[in-house]
């Protein structure tokens, strides 16, 4: 029998010539990503040597990437000392990936990988936040693990006792109609497995659908991908990745375009056709709680984001400026903006994205995970409904539990911030 | 090792996520300081919904939880890959969390850190159970006894979880087994 692009890179990466679902291996990691909470990692790194003569080493410092996102600038003295801890051990170590709080180098970690060529097709990439499932859109095997696992694969390089996971392929097939795109397919995918449908799985998209797709929009479906349970979410690598990494990430080496064996084994397959999709929502306060567009509409809604992980590129502002601008955001209504990295912002710039949405009234913030972590900026009052292109609408996710989110496209996003209410971005009249 | 813990449950529904386990603002506390790992358990589970939940996992004002075990739906854990969620429960004295199903990482988290045994159950004990309910679970023959009905249910055994539970996590597993040297 054949292997899937996750079993054919984990048997790989173990040294391995065949692996299949239910084998316990342990890959050698090509990446490990951390945010802030490399603060963390690093105190569990710490304690691996204590009591022991060894001297705490990195295995490869070349492979492990910081990257300041979550909490940027800091909101509290406190962070501030963690991210100053950071720094330190970040000099100490050498560790090369290393973005600081920078508007030409920095930005969210899941654009940062991608834009600077960290991931490549084949690898493994461990990260310490769930959505580094993004990174299988390049054709990497992409999993989020907690802060002392990260401490280990620090010290050894390898993670241990990785489970293969059964893969589940997701067949889309159609073209997307006008204002319909990524967010609404993997919203409408998480609707129908569930929240935990892939638990311990992996997610493999095909199809026609994708091969026309950007990275852009497949890093939207392997970010969400953990939403519905996922361990990772891949695209087989193919010439649009090799165009994404050669043209936009300037990476000049060879790839390796891992592709699925013919007869690889899938615990089961899931058609979609896009073409009749409209666009979709997920309401409070589960992602797979969604419903079209049509369902929704006219709901009031206080403050709206777009950006993050998920939606927060360059074709996600473009989407939005086109539709706001020369008209002006609805009073009562505020709109946030975060691009997903200062690149992203500094070409939104040139373009002319950031000038419409301002014109309009919304406020574009520095590049961070914002309100999405609920922890920084864009609190909600009570009561207030936000409208939101992130990838959780959690009770209290945006930091107030008497609140609500709702989670859709930027499309969505934009026409709804003309209106103040959930608004159909197809609407004629807009 | 303790096999054998007794007492009463606290009872939550499918898909506790993380941000209900331990909200965001919470993260910047760091488990290797002993204040900072006490102060995350007054936390633990506060961001249930209190319509939903009005008995507070952890009384205001307290540290540690009075329910050693928590019985949840499916899914529990889901959500971020912080750490924090299964150290908040360990520290408020959480020491079996009996689910239907759990999320990837934050299973794997209650493994790495050693906090709790994550035990998966096909009953749908959070529809049977209320909290404060007494259970006695017994990890050896991965049964639970509910104390009023004397009903036993099994749930699936812990297999190679288990001694790294035991040991209190990834690491002193690591050191009690000889993979981290001890000095000398």
């Amino acid at each position: 029998m054949g292997m899937t692009v996750a079993e054919k890179i984990l048997a790989r990466a173990s040294g391995l010539a065949f692996a299949q679902p239910g084998d316990v291996v342990e890959p050698k990691v090509d990446l490990a990503m951390s945010h802030e909470n490399a603060a963390l990692v690093i105190n569990q790194f710490n304690e691996i040597y204590q009591g022991t003569e060894l001297t705490p080493r990195i295995w490869d410092a070349s492979k492990v990437a910081v990257i300041f996102d979550h909490r940027v600038p800091a909101e509290s003295p406190k962070t501030a000392t963690n991210q100053k801890k950071v720094r330190e051990f970040v000099a100490a170590h050498a560790l090369a990936k290393f973005h600081d709080i920078r508007g030409d180098v920095g930005g969210i970690c899941h654009q940062v990988l991608p834009e600077y060529g960290y991931v490549r097709p084949g690898m493994v990439v461990v990260g310490t936040d769930s959505h580094t499932t993004s990174h299988g859109a390049l054709g990497a095997f992409a999993f989020g693990i907690g802060a002392t696992e990260m401490a280990s694969v620090w010290a050894l390089g390898v993670a241990v006792n990785v489970e293969v996971p059964a893969t589940i392929k997701i067949n889309v097939r159609g073209r997307f109609s006008r204002c319909v795109g990524p967010k609404d397919l993997i919203l409408y995918l998480i609707g129908q497995l569930t929240a935990q449908g892939a638990n311990f799985k992996v997610l493999e998209f095909q199809g026609e659908t994708i091969e026309q797709m950007f990275t852009s929009g497949r890093l939207v479906l392997c970010n969400m991908s953990v939403e519905a349970g996922a361990t990772a979410g891949i695209v087989p690598a193919d010439e649009e990745t090799a165009r994404y990494l050669s043209e936009e990430a300037g990476v000049t080496d060879s790839l390796d375009l891992v592709q699925p064996d013919p007869d690889a084994g899938y615990e089961r397959e899931v058609e979609i056709n896009v073409s009749a999709l409209s666009p979709q929502i997920a309401c409070p306060h589960t992602v797979d709680n969604v419903k079209p567009v049509e369902q929704v509409v006219g709901r009031p809604v206080h403050q709206i984001v777009i950006g993050s992980c998920t939606n927060g590129r360059l074709d996600d502002l473009a989407m939005a400026a086109r539709i706001v601008k020369g008209r002006k955001i609805a009073s009562g209504t505020r709109l946030l903006v975060f691009p997903a990295s200062g690149k992203v912002y500094r070409q939104a710039l040139a373009k002319g994205y950031v000038g419409a949405l301002m014109q309009a009234g919304a406020v574009v913030m520095n590049s961070g995970c914002g309100p999405c972590l609920g922890v920084h900026e864009g609190a909600l009052g009570d009561g207030e409904i936000a409208l939101s292109t992130t990838n959780r609408n959690f009770k209290g996710r945006m930091g107030n539990p008497n609140s609500e989110i709702y989670l859709c496209s930027p499309a969505v996003a934009a026409a709804s911030a003309l209106t103040g209410r959930i608004t159909d971005p197809r609407d004629e009249s807009l | 090792m303790q096999s054998v813990f007794s007492g009463p449950v606290y009872v939550v529904r499918d898909n506790i996520d993380t941000d209900q386990i331990i909200p965001a603002q919470y993260l910047n506390l760091v488990p290797t300081i002993p204040d900072e790992y006490e102060k995350l358990g007054a936390y633990a589970l506060c961001g249930l919904p209190e319509s939903l939940y009005p008995t507070r996992y952890v009384k205001e004002g307290q540290l540690d939880s009075a329910y050693p075990i928590v019985v949840a739906g499916r899914n529990f854990g889901c959500g971020s890959s912080r750490e924090h969620a299964p150290i908040a429960l360990g520290s408020a004295r959480c020491r079996v969390v009996l689910a239907e199903s759990f999320a990837r990482i934050f299973f794997r988290n209650c493994v790495a850190t050693g906090e709790l045994y994550p035990c998966e159950i096909t009953e749908r004990l959070c529809e049977t159970l209320k909290t404060g309910d007494v259970v006695t679970v017994n990890l050896d023959a991965a049964t639970v006894t509910v104390q009023q009905s004397g009903k036993v249910y099994s749930f699936k055994p812990l297999g190679d979880v288990r001694p790294v539970v035991d040991a209190g996590g990834i690491f002193n597993y690591a050191r009690k087994s000889g993979m981290i040297p001890a000095q000398g």
